[in-house]
């Protein structure tokens, strides 16, 4: 995969706090400080109750696949040398999903309710991407 | 209330891929529109509103080229592929408090020979659905395209209800079947067996190449006006009963749903039925937004034609084929005629209630559902009647 070829997020507002804890080693998501209701991808406010008021709350890192695909043809360049893989959708401790993907598993021995933990991939100096490993027993 | 506006004018390009349209993206939406006003009989001097299809063109450049001159209602429903059958909504609407008299519905494009959907990230991030949410949280990850992102919708249906793949391969080769009746479809002459679809290769698990919409250059339009208007022109009227559309929630993000199988369609279904008077089981026909096969599965669920969770068992047996129960996309859909926006469902289901397809007519046609689906799952429907 070449540098210029891969598709990386643009760090900016919400977003570059999000990969600003990925790149320190921590999972975060926005959870409301009035009724404590977590959110993801993040928002300006609580959808829930119309509180303005949030933290960026660390996640426990601990989730379960929730669904999956794996794509056997790359539909975008940057992904040609990647096939077979499966973008992942897990759901957390905490409620959030997030698409994602697990590393330590082939694609084909992916299921739904595999219980996963979070890891970090540096893909550039700036930049590490929340992927998943099956969590240890 | 029912709305009382009618479609009186239908235009369709020819579909095709190899070896391309030969037409510019505007020239091509410019001779289906240019059918469908002359079939209505009318002039286009009196094409006063033009809905354009999200991205597709500019109402300004349809007017200048075909003769609006007196155009006064330009909208756009920015809802991708569910924008036709919302758009007649919008326009039904439009007629029926003045804003308009005849209201031109054109969508088509280069699908084949210009620039191909699957690669549009490539092309232009900000076109895609969610915007920014995708490029920051799924495009790092390789979920590019359409296929792969409802394919995780697919998916947890299996997981939750017991959907089969042959369940899937069952509407694709519905599809297929009604294409050899349609003498316009791409896939006329090429037949499909269950076989043939279960080796197609995959390419987003549990989609395999088969269960993939066609890419295909073509175009096609429709004129909307008013019960009354429409008894001085040409054409036998399709009346307009109702129609709604919807969004998911949130409708920028696909994995965040408390319900992930609610969809635009979900909220819009029984407000159209409602509105019209009408159950699923008065319908005789469907043209479902068939962009995959399980998008297909899904609408008849969140329609109502059957219950959540029984979609997969719902369209074997031929029930969804001509002669079943619910005869569904009788020119063959976006998976066997062509990709041209869900606006060649609505004129197929025009024609259906004029009862003018032959072969492929279903007998006595008298009521007929249309659905649109675009981005992260936006819906939208009419019913029409004869």
């Amino acid at each position: 995969m070449s540098e210029e070829a891969q598709l990386l997020p643009v760090l900016e507002g919400h977003s570059a706090d999000f990969y600003g804890f990925c790149k320190q080693g921590e999972l975060r998501f926005q959870r409301c400080t009035d009724c404590s209701a977590w959110r993801h991808v993040p928002r300006e406010l609580c959808a829930e109750c119309g509180s303005w008021a949030w933290e960026w709350a660390l996640s426990s890192g601990k989730g379960r696949v929730f669904t999956f695909t794996v794509v056997g043809r790359a539909l975008h360049p940057a992904f040609a040398e990647a096939v077979p893989y499966a973008p992942t959708v897990v759901e957390m401790e905490e409620g959030v999903r997030l698409l994602s993907r697990v590393e330590g598993v082939a694609p084909d021995a992916l299921e739904i309710g595999l219980p996963v933990q979070v890891d970090f991939d540096p893909v550039t100096d700036e930049i590490s991407l929340p992927i998943f490993r099956p969590a240890p027993d | 209330m029912t709305t009382q506006a009618c479609i009186v004018g239908i235009g369709e390009t020819e579909y095709c891929r190899k070896p391309g349209s030969g037409l510019s993206q505007l020239g091509i939406q410019l001779r289906a529109a240019s059918a469908a006003i002359a079939e209505a009989g009318l002039a286009p001097s009196e094409i006063d509103g033009i809905m354009p299809f999200p991205n597709l063109g500019r109402a300004e450049e349809f007017a200048a080229n075909l003769g609006c001159e007196n155009l006064r209602y330009a909208a756009t429903i920015h809802m991708g592929g569910a924008a036709p059958a919302a758009s007649l909504q919008a326009a039904a609407a439009a007629v029926n408090a003045g804003m308009a008299n005849y209201v031109l519905l054109p969508a088509g494009w280069n699908g084949y020979s210009g620039p191909r959907v699957r690669q549009t990230v490539s092309q232009d991030v900000s076109s895609i659905p969610g915007g920014a949410i995708a490029r920051d949280y799924y495009l790092p990850f390789g979920f590019t395209a359409p296929p792969q992102w409802y394919s995780v919708l697919a998916r947890r249906h299996m997981h939750e209800f017991g959907t089969r793949s042959e369940h899937l391969g069952a509407i694709a080769l519905a599809m297929r079947k009604h294409a050899q009746l349609n003498p316009k479809a791409v896939m006329n002459g090429k037949t499909m067996t269950l076989d043939d679809y279960m080796a197609s290769p995959m390419l987003a698990d549990p989609y395999r190449f088969f269960d993939c919409c066609l890419e295909t250059d073509g175009a096609a339009a429709v004129v909307v006006t008013s019960a009354e208007r429409a008894r001085d022109l040409a054409t036998r009227p399709v009346r307009i009963l109702s129609a709604a559309c919807g969004q998911p929630y949130p409708a920028d993000e696909i994995t965040n749903r408390k319900d992930i199988f609610r969809t635009g369609l979900t909220i819009a279904a029984p407000e159209a039925f409602g509105k019209a008077g009408l159950t699923p089981s008065d319908v005789d026909f469907a043209m479902i937004y068939d962009c995959f096969t399980f998008e297909l599965l899904q609408q008849l669920e969140e329609v109502g034609f059957c219950k959540r969770g029984e979609g997969g068992p719902f369209v074997e047996g031929g029930r969804i084929e001509l002669g079943g129960e619910l005869p569904v996309n009788t020119h063959g859909g976006l998976l066997s005629e062509a990709h041209v926006l869900g606006m060649s469902h609505i004129v197929e289901a025009v024609r259906q209630l004029r009862g003018d397809l032959g072969e492929r007519q279903v007998p006595n046609a008298q009521v007929g559902v249309v659905t649109g689906w675009g981005d992260f799952g936006d819906g939208s429907i009419a019913l029409l009647a004869r």
